[in-house]
């Protein structure tokens, strides 16, 4: 069992995850965020690794790939960074980036790599579902690398059945028909969305994503689901945060970080 | 060999829907549709009338007598450039758009790199009184201002894109973008061969009508209805598909797709995808990619604006990987003598994306008998400004 099936297997509620790219702001802040987030009790963590044309996502995060892209952030960085993760970082982790860039490096040598170095699973949003049965269910199995699919409002009944016959840990639930970083309208559209799919009793946990940005939304998304991913307004929050050379956050970035956490968590 | 897509989306390991989630409904749609709609009689009907009487098909085929003479080869022109708003791009937003109306869409959004698909969509979306927003890089806004200007004027909103190299592929991806967050009322136009299946079918098909009159001119013209050369400029690849279709078949006729070489293939100034790029995925397809190792995408460079694109179709890569069409690459320079050069000899000011056609003609031998078909995609009022800084320097 990996460290997300592990979590996930006592059915808790109230998850709260933090997604953050990886080589920002500092190239090499990586570690260092994590294990502050970890500190501030944030439940599991996804990192992304920056692709040039990620079309999933808002301003936000497309700025902070860009960036993180400038910094000299690039998938094969990212492993060397994560080499002492374990020893660092006990919450499960989950990467998340496009289909491109994991085919270029390998998509065996990159489960055999998130699996040697405790990565537990991983979101590919370009990668559909009919081709990960077709050609990578059985890899990912094999390195025990949980593969994560998305939901949205527009998602059909049936096609959600589909995704919950997948062996996975959770449903990715998209909050809204938007990319990341649109702030989720907390009215009875929302509501009804959410609670259609709470009513479907599916054998996956479901966890909110997109839009997800304060404790209003990161609550409303408790009430339906196990729990929520924050994106980025964690992100637009660590602009302009003081980090050196070794990418530690200064003291202040610190306290910074634990209130930003604190404020959603409650 | 099966050079056209397969029941699964694909053209041999090309091609595919590498799409997010959120994209699946409207792509699942279009997959279940678009032949049976394409198959009624109602939308061929509609379709045919229009290319017709509203866009002036079919568009000539000229035999381009002095400029034959120069390179010594019986080079024929296929007027594309003589389309009602200037080049091949009309062909399928007639199509997407009657497509579009039997989806129930009421917005219609469209990605464009030269203009000439923003204001092909603009065009369609005012006959028809759709909505219409069109994405463009903020570096092509400036270099083919007059298509602003166009699409403004035929009622579209046109929104500019100032991610990544703020060019074709950056409009794209905004296109992408806001059709995640419209997923409902929203038809997507691609102005292309690229994209997640069906798209690069779907545009095939509506380009294909370049090739099919050509072979009955060719016919009528020369006795036979195939050349022994078919030349044309590929970015995306839209007017190339169109033009080699009817032709991919018939194996003794050669198939060349020019690229743009940009400043020359090794000079980091390029768009010759074949040349430079390997397999990946860009915009929903499995292709061929200008790209680093770590799978970022390239950013590419073209004097012209419509070939400035990282990728190709994945149709095309299929062709380039089976052998079946010939892959070469032109710079900017050639491409731009070459416009001049037709403008001289025949009077005919072509786009430049076409010019980068006509170009190969001086890289190939030919017997003075050989029967040559060169795709004019476009015309080249929109590059007025490019041409007369290049003739100034």
């Amino acid at each position: 069992m990996n460290r997300l099936q592990a979590l996930f297997a006592k059915r808790p509620k109230n998850l709260l995850s933090i997604y953050y790219t990886a080589g920002y702001p500092h190239l090499n802040s990586t570690l260092s965020i994590a294990q502050l987030l970890e500190e501030a009790g944030v439940d599991f963590i996804e990192i992304g690794f920056p692709y040039s044309d990620p079309v999933a996502d808002g301003p936000i995060i497309q700025s902070s790939s860009n960036q993180a892209l400038e910094n000299g952030m690039r998938l094969k960085v990212l492993f060397h960074q994560l080499q002492d993760l374990r020893a660092q970082v006990q919450i499960p982790v989950v990467l998340m980036g496009y289909l491109n860039v994991v085919l270029q490096y390998g998509i065996e040598r990159f489960c055999e790599r998130c699996q040697a170095l405790g990565v537990d699973a991983c979101i590919i949003p370009d990668l559909p579902l009919e081709v990960y049965k077709r050609d990578y269910e059985n890899l990912f199995k094999s390195y025990n690398i949980s593969f994560i699919c998305l939901i949205s409002p527009t998602t059909t009944e049936a096609r959600i059945r589909e995704i919950d016959q997948l062996e996975s840990v959770f449903i990715y639930m998209v909050s809204s028909a938007a990319t990341t970083g649109k702030d989720l309208n907390l009215g009875d559209q929302t509501a009804a969305y959410f609670n259609r799919i709470a009513q479907m009793n599916l054998k996956h946990p479901l966890i909110v994503g997109f839009g997800i940005s304060n404790r209003e939304s990161f609550q409303m998304a408790c009430h339906y689901a196990s729990g929520a991913i924050v994106g980025s307004a964690f992100v637009k929050s660590l602009q302009g945060l003081e980090i050196t050379e070794h990418g530690s956050l200064s003291r202040e970035g610190q306290e910074q970080l634990n209130s930003f956490i604190k404020e959603i968590k409650g | 060999m099966n050079y056209f897509v397969d029941n699964k989306g694909y053209y041999g390991e090309f091609g595919g829907a590498y799409i997010p989630e959120m994209l699946y409904p409207n792509i699942a749609e279009l997959q279940a549709q678009y032949k049976a709609i394409m198959a009624e009689d109602s939308f061929q009907k509609e379709f045919n009338q229009l290319l017709k009487d509203y866009v002036g098909r079919p568009s000539p085929l000229y035999l381009a007598k002095n400029l034959s003479a120069k390179i010594g080869a019986q080079i024929y022109l296929k007027r594309e450039d003589l389309n009602h708003t200037g080049a091949h791009k009309i062909n399928n937003t007639i199509g997407q758009i009657l497509l579009a109306e039997r989806l129930g869409k009421t917005r219609i959004i469209a990605e464009t790199g030269a203009g000439q698909h923003g204001v092909a969509t603009a065009t369609v979306c005012a006959l028809r009184g759709l909505t219409c927003e069109v994405y463009m890089g903020e570096v092509d806004m400036a270099r083919q201002a007059p298509n602003v200007a166009r699409m403004k004027m035929l009622g579209a909103k046109v929104i500019p894109a100032s991610s990544g190299s703020k060019t074709l592929k950056d409009a794209t991806n905004e296109a992408m973008r806001d059709w995640i967050n419209n997923p409902e009322n929203t038809h997507y136009i691609i102005g292309s061969v690229v994209g997640p299946h069906p798209y690069p079918d779907l545009v095939a098909k509506f380009q294909r009508i370049i090739s099919t009159e050509t072979k009955l001119q060719l016919k009528g013209q020369t006795g036979r209805e195939n050349p022994q050369f078919v030349i044309a400029c590929v970015g995306g690849g839209s007017n190339a598909m169109g033009m080699f279709y009817d032709f991919i078949p018939n194996e003794e006729v050669q198939l060349i797709a020019v690229e743009a070489a940009g400043l020359g293939l090794n000079s980091g100034k390029s768009a010759a995808t074949t040349a430079l790029g390997k397999m990946g995925v860009l915009h929903g397809s499995k292709s061929i990619l200008m790209q680093t190792e770590d799978g970022q995408v390239i950013e590419p460079h073209s004097i012209s604006a419509g070939l400035d694109y990282p990728g190709i179709g994945p149709q095309h890569a299929h062709l380039f990987a089976t052998g079946r069409a010939q892959y070469t690459a032109i710079t900017d320079a050639d491409a731009m003598q070459a416009g001049i050069e037709l403008a001289q000899l025949e009077g005919i000011i072509p786009a430049i994306e076409s010019a980068h056609a006509l170009a190969q003609l001086h890289k190939m031998s030919f017997s003075k008998e050989d029967v040559v078909v060169v795709c004019l995609s476009g015309r080249g009022d929109k590059d007025m400004e490019t041409y007369m800084n290049y003739l100034k320097d």
